[in-house]
């Protein structure tokens, strides 16, 4: 089976290896790497880069329990992008847009888990549709239209990695800014209300940041795969440590192994990048998963009666 | 009824809580109105009545997140406002998911610094110490919140409240879903810590026996109006049955109260009861 038969265009035709017949040599071949990596500098900073912004991010997701808002958000980021692609605009200025609007809405209309859940389950496969629509439309070569749903490893040129880095130091610095009221909004919503913490605006805040950092994630892993950026890698970090320092840490380190080390792979291989990142973020929430049984049985829950 | 003053106690300072003809509406609905209530340091007042009596509204109009509709409402002389640091809040418990990435000692220190921005450092470290072993939570301070017992949170909650060593801690149905003896706990723990630090209670709850030993004064809250005064005073058939507006009784027994009657559908008298 030809690479270009099941997933059309995922990565493009210039690179050696691209059309192979062997499934192994698909997923890992490392010939000429050594040239590709020179190539692929942009993603490997935006892999960087995207895995800071979300592991930080997705310290708040789990904390404010939105990975289905996630989901939804990035499906929205999706349609704005594509129809970016249709209206030959900006695609990374599409997605913005769509993924702010989204996460805003979300933001506006659901105040709690239960409302904002069915909001998003509205809203969701509504912006897929739209995004289906708009990539039928589309002219243009299908390479674009997929890397916008399982992520592509060379469409950083330097014009879109200045603008990732832009948008992730605005993200960071503004997080940063709200880090404290922000953890206890999340964490503790009555007592930070009681001690005047303006929860309702850090929530909308922390949603229109959301919003950039889907939009961002999207560039690199596609609109479906977003979650394993912005939520395993903080899922993972907060099995083993309850942390407020060690949790974000751990979280932002984790993402940027999955996501830099995702590209590094994909770079072998001729399928897209996102199995690798989904695939290495997994592995380490597993790993994770495991320590965090051990440490819970033995020293979390024990203590002098 | 309000406790003489500790001897060697400086000059009066202004209460740490004061409502002068305090009222709260909701449209055309009254919760309450001409409330007079004036709260000294170290004062423990119990604030009973049966739901949507305006118990939780007073606690969020002292915290300055609801305008009264008319009178007056002071903390140490001041308007109530929102944010201020002479008001501690001890919510009810509530359940927190186990893997949510807060230690009991973090909850602890955003009571100190959680309102401010940025990201702090490891300032108040000691502080945070010693309000844990003020409760006696130090055995658990580095547990995730979520793996502690309801009891253990409760603990861990009065910490946090006194964070910002207030002048008035407001307690929210703290005891909801504590079994009987971590209610003796609680109620006992909040009681040393107002002796202590000399900080007001306003302690709203349905349960009124674990509460009993320590209040100073109770606040009954009721559909027909309300009232101030001892515990001996207010929690009498004759006086609740004017303030429900039908036959309420009282009993006693074992050195417990049983409040019988009132709105059935409402409140401590069908927990108390049972």
């Amino acid at each position: 089976m030809r690479a270009a038969g099941l997933l059309p265009g995922a990565l493009p035709g210039w690179l050696p290896g691209a059309v192979d017949d062997g499934t192994w040599s698909r997923l890992f071949s490392f010939e000429d790497y050594g040239a590709l990596l020179a190539l692929v500098q942009n993603s490997l900073v935006a892999g960087a880069v995207l895995g800071l912004v979300g592991g930080l991010v997705g310290v708040f997701v789990m904390q404010r329990d939105m990975a289905f808002a996630v989901h939804g958000i990035s499906e929205l980021s999706f349609a704005g992008a594509a129809l970016a692609l249709l209206l030959s605009a900006d695609v990374v200025l599409g997605s913005v847009l769509g993924s702010v609007v989204a996460a805003l809405l979300i933001g506006l209309l659901g105040s709690r888990a239960r409302d904002r859940n069915s909001i998003i389950g509205v809203l969701m496969p509504f912006g897929l549709g739209l995004g289906v629509l708009f990539l039928a439309l589309y002219p243009g070569r299908a390479a674009n239209k997929f890397g916008l749903l399982t992520g592509q490893i060379v469409a950083v040129d330097t014009t879109r990695l200045g603008v990732l880095v832009a948008l992730s130091a605005v993200v960071v610095a503004v997080l940063i800014a709200i880090w404290r009221p922000l953890t206890f909004a999340s964490v503790d919503p009555d007592v930070a209300a009681a001690r005047g913490v303006p929860t309702r605006a850090l929530s909308l805040v922390f949603m229109v940041l959301l919003g950039l950092a889907v939009a961002m994630a999207v560039q690199v892993v596609g609109a479906l795969l977003v979650l394993s950026l912005l939520i395993t890698p903080a899922a993972a970090a907060s099995r083993v440590s309850a942390s407020p320092v060690a949790v974000p840490v751990l979280s932002v380190a984790f993402a940027v192994t999955s996501a830099v080390g995702g590209i590094l792979l994909a770079l072998g291989g001729s399928v897209p990048i996102s199995p690798y990142v989904t695939t290495i973020s997994f592995l380490i929430y597993l790993l994770c998963l495991a320590l965090g049984r051990r440490r819970t049985r033995r020293g979390w829950t024990r203590r002098p009666a | 009824m309000t406790p003489a003053p500790p001897a060697g106690a400086p000059a009066p300072a202004p209460p740490p809580l004061a409502l002068r003809g305090a009222a709260l509406a909701y449209g055309d609905r009254t919760a309450w109105s001409g409330l007079d209530l004036e709260v000294a340091r170290g004062e423990f007042v119990t604030v009973l009545g049966p739901n949507g009596s305006g118990k939780t509204s007073l606690l969020r109009a002292v915290l300055g997140l609801q305008p009264l509709t008319g009178g007056t409402l002071h903390v140490l002389g001041r308007s109530a406002r929102r944010g201020s640091r002479a008001v501690g809040y001890v919510p009810q418990q509530r359940l927190v998911d186990p893997v949510t990435p807060v230690r009991a000692r973090d909850l602890v220190r955003l009571g100190i610094d959680g309102d401010r921005w940025g990201l702090g450092g490891r300032r108040h470290r000691a502080r945070v110490d010693e309000l844990l072993e003020a409760v006696g939570a130090t055995a658990y301070a580095d547990v995730p919140l979520g793996l502690l017992s309801g009891g253990e949170q409760q603990r861990v909650r009065i910490a946090q409240a006194l964070g910002s060593s207030p002048a008035l801690l407001l307690c929210d149905e703290p005891l909801l879903s504590l079994d009987l003896a971590r209610q003796e706990e609680v109620t006992a723990l909040i009681d040393a810590t107002r002796r202590t630090t000399g900080t007001a209670v306003v302690f709203v709850t349905h349960e009124i026996n674990p509460v009993l030993p320590y209040t100073d004064r109770v606040l009954y809250l009721a559909p027909a109006g309300h009232a101030v005064g001892t515990p001996a005073d207010v929690l009498t058939g004759e006086h609740l049955s004017r303030l429900y507006g039908t036959r309420v009784d009282v009993l006693r027994a074992q050195g417990r109260v049983v409040i019988v009657g009132g709105d059935e559908h409402h409140g401590h008298h069908l927990e108390e009861a049972s």
